[in-house]
């Protein structure tokens, strides 16, 4: 089993969400989070899946991904270049004056934006990687985390051209395997 | 031009010549253009039958089968029907009326949520709010239903738009940047295909459902490389069975020579089939020693069960001759003097007695046939003796459900394909149980007066399930028995106004048979059959397909004269 980050190129269309969360739960592929928005194309949006799975599985998930009329491309940035974020809004409960000082200073650590401010609690705008993202958690946690969310993973590959062009997978030896 | 005109016309333009369905509230307006137009319509007395008609019109002959429904109930009744042609990679275009677009998420009289209960079991499907997007909407339907593999698409269509006024052009681009079929393999994979093929010593081919349409390159291939080959359910037909290269049916209730050339080959070479669990039996049971090569034109169905050593996507039409052009004759004559001794040591086999079997009926009518007909079947039993007993020897003439397993396709089938090939006798085996599933449609078929021959294997039982629970659950007979409540097929036939008739001897048998086949017109032949039979040999569920139970195909030790050889 292995995490796998997809960027996934859709139609906007009504109902292409509803199809690919449809394929996710009728083959029992796991989607650990999901983020979309519009893309650069108007008309198309970029989705962002994190999937666990076998290599087989995953696999799988692309080509069924792929079999859909409205998925335009398929990209696993796993095995390649790619810089991936996410947007967490984080409340923290603030009991006394101290607290709030360590707090502040633990944000600015991990650059971290206040971005609301009440006597009793303060609401910080992080963004990084999953990881960065995880251990500001984990440091707010003795200070008590009133609620968060976080957007998922949205993703991004390095190469210069767009994922959009990004072709269907054929029988090329990429998909090939020997016994 | 109202939006339902330009259906009609786009239908047209499409060369749809019958269209299979029922009218109700929502689809009004456009029963009211096809009032006027060229299609013919054949009325069904049930929205299921309609798509099963239109799904058999494509697998007969290779052309989009078209059907329509009303909003709710008429388009939920479609379902069974699409998931059956989306299993069986079925060509289908179904059109549904759905409640005008400002009432939709009303719970409006007769609204259902038909795009969103579609979408899984259909290969693409739209709603359609907007007259404008008609042209295109209707375009890319024939477009994704027809290329690449098959499949069946549903366009859900307004009542306001099918009223509403359209103006402009009926010509449509294809705006699709997400589906780009590959239909030529890759030269490359082709050539280690090649050399995989060229080093084995015991090749199999399988032929699939997806051959129907390469009939004539898998027999060219087969005939040029001298490779055995076996066709599996939805393959029958797509290379001639009797072929002395013909292996019959792998799989569940496939041949012991086909099943024991999977258990032995050193290559696999797998040409538009899927690797069902039907064929495959247990996965980690099937063909071990087998390097496999899978032709197939859905990239997804590449290793998605069995790993395929040597994938090649493509259409079979493409790569196959390109394949066969690489290879000469294969040094094979061992191998194929293995395969033709178990074809000689396990022929089919069946008792008979003062009762008629099932086989027995199933050889008649081959024989009656001359092996010119068109086949179709219900599901049970009587499907696999069919596969084994009836297989038909051109492509496109072994109409079944095979993925779905859906009882009550034969019948409409049947009528679906003797629209597809005027003039052809069709034959739809059943069963008592199945038959009824639709049995309605029986009026549909008396308005026709299509060349269909009905031949009712009536055990007065749920054969199969009755099978498997003297087989797997301890005899324990739980709700299979009809016999006690069946109707009398013959005047059930006959109140529809088609000639049937009940038949209990193989006298008897013999001579309805060549009746009916000369009649040229529907009849009904309600053969009562033994009620305990089973079908051998068998792979039960979750085994190997060399655990086979082989009951009464065993062989004595002093070979006998066969009552049959298939």
């Amino acid at each position: 089993m292995s995490r796998h980050v997809l960027s996934v190129t859709v139609r906007d269309q009504p109902g292409v969400l509803v199809r690919i969360a449809g394929l996710f739960a009728r083959r029992g592929f796991n989607i650990e989070s999901l983020s979309v928005a519009q893309s650069e194309v108007p008309g198309q949006s970029r989705t962002t899946f994190v999937v666990s799975g076998d290599d087989p599985t995953i696999e799988q998930v692309e080509k069924q991904l792929n079999k859909l009329i409205d998925v335009i491309s398929v990209v696993d940035h796993t095995h390649a270049a790619a810089v991936d974020r996410e947007l967490m809004l984080i409340k923290v409960r603030v009991r006394s004056p101290e607290e709030r000082v360590e707090i502040r200073q633990i944000a600015q650590d991990f650059r971290a934006r206040i971005v609301d401010v009440s006597r009793s609690a303060l609401i910080f705008e992080l963004t990084g990687d999953e990881g960065k993202v995880d251990a500001f958690i984990e440091q707010m946690r003795p200070f008590g985390i009133t609620e968060l969310i976080r957007t998922g993973r949205v993703a991004l590959s390095r190469t210069a051209a767009s994922t959009n062009r990004a072709s269907h997978p054929t029988q090329a030896p990429a998909v090939a395997r020997a016994s | 031009m109202t939006g339902s005109e330009v259906v009609m016309r786009l239908l047209e333009r499409h060369g749809v010549e019958v269209v299979f369905g029922h009218p109700g509230g929502a689809i009004m307006p456009i029963y009211d253009a096809l009032y006027d137009s060229p299609i013919r319509h054949v009325l069904v007395r049930h929205e299921q039958a309609g798509a099963h008609m239109a799904d058999a019109y494509y697998r007969a002959s290779g052309k989009v089968g078209v059907c329509f429904a009303t909003s709710g109930p008429g388009a939920t009744n479609l379902v069974t029907g699409l998931a059956t042609a989306m299993l069986d990679s079925s060509a289908v275009v179904a059109i549904t009326g759905n409640v005008p677009s400002g009432l939709i998420g009303t719970d409006a009289f007769q609204e259902a949520d038909v795009y969103g209960i579609t979408g899984p079991i259909t290969k693409h499907n739209f709603l359609v709010k907007d007259v404008r997007e008609l042209p295109r909407v209707l375009t890319e339907a024939f477009h994704i239903a027809t290329t690449g593999r098959p499949g069946p698409v549903l366009v859900d269509i307004t009542k306001d738009v099918q009223q509403a006024t359209f103006e402009g052009s009926l010509e449509a681009e294809v705006d699709l940047p997400g589906y780009k079929p590959t239909l030529v393999g890759h030269a490359g994979q082709v050539k280690r295909a090649a050399e995989a093929v060229r080093a084995a010593e015991r090749p199999l081919m399988i032929v699939g459902g997806g051959a129907q349409c390469a009939a004539d390159e898998v027999v060219a291939f087969a005939e040029r490389t001298g490779i055995p080959v076996t066709t599996t359910l939805m393959g029958i037909g797509a290379f001639p069975a009797g072929s002395e290269q013909a292996l019959g049916m792998p799989g569940m209730h496939g041949t012991v020579t086909a099943n024991r050339a999977i258990s032995h080959c050193d290559l696999i070479l797998a040409a538009g089939m899927r690797f069902d669990d039907r064929v495959t039996g247990k996965i980690s049971r099937f063909a071990p020693n087998a390097t496999v090569v899978h032709i197939d034109i859905d990239p997804a169905e590449i290793s998605k069960l069995v790993r395929a050593h040597v994938p090649v996507v493509g259409d079979l039409r493409d790569v196959l001759p390109r394949l066969g052009a690489e290879l000469g004759r294969l040094d094979v004559g061992p191998w194929r003097e293995q395969l033709a001794a178990w074809k000689a040591r396990y022929p089919e086999r069946y008792e008979t007695g003062e009762t008629l079997a099932s086989q027995e009926v199933l050889e008649l009518l081959r024989q009656a046939s001359g092996g010119d007909c068109i086949v179709t079947t219900e599901v049970g039993q009587h499907q696999m003796f069919a596969a084994r007993l009836f297989p038909t020897s051109r492509p496109r003439s072994f109409v079944t459900s095979g993925g779905l397993g859906t009882m009550g396709f034969g019948l409409p089938a049947a009528i679906g394909a003797a629209m597809a090939r005027p003039g052809e006798t069709v034959v739809c085996v059943a069963g008592d149980g199945s038959v009824q599933m639709n049995v309605q449609e029986l009026a549909t078929l008396y308005k026709l007066q299509l060349p269909v021959v009905i031949a009712i294997l009536n055990n007065g039982m749920l054969g199969m399930v009755r099978q498997w629970q003297e087989l797997f659950h301890a005899q324990r007979y739980s709700e299979v028995y009809l016999a006690d409540s069946n109707p009398d097929f013959a005047k059930l036939a006959e109140a529809y106004g088609i000639e049937g008739h009940n038949v209990f001897d193989r006298a008897d048998a013999e001579a309805r048979i060549a009746e009916a086949f000369a009649a040229k017109k529907p009849v009904l032949l309600n053969f009562f059959v033994y009620e305990a039979e089973k079908v051998f040999p068998m792979v039960p569920a979750g085994a190997g397909v060399d655990e086979m139970i082989l009951g009464d195909q065993e062989a004595p030790e002093a070979p006998r004269e066969p009552v049959v050889s298939a």
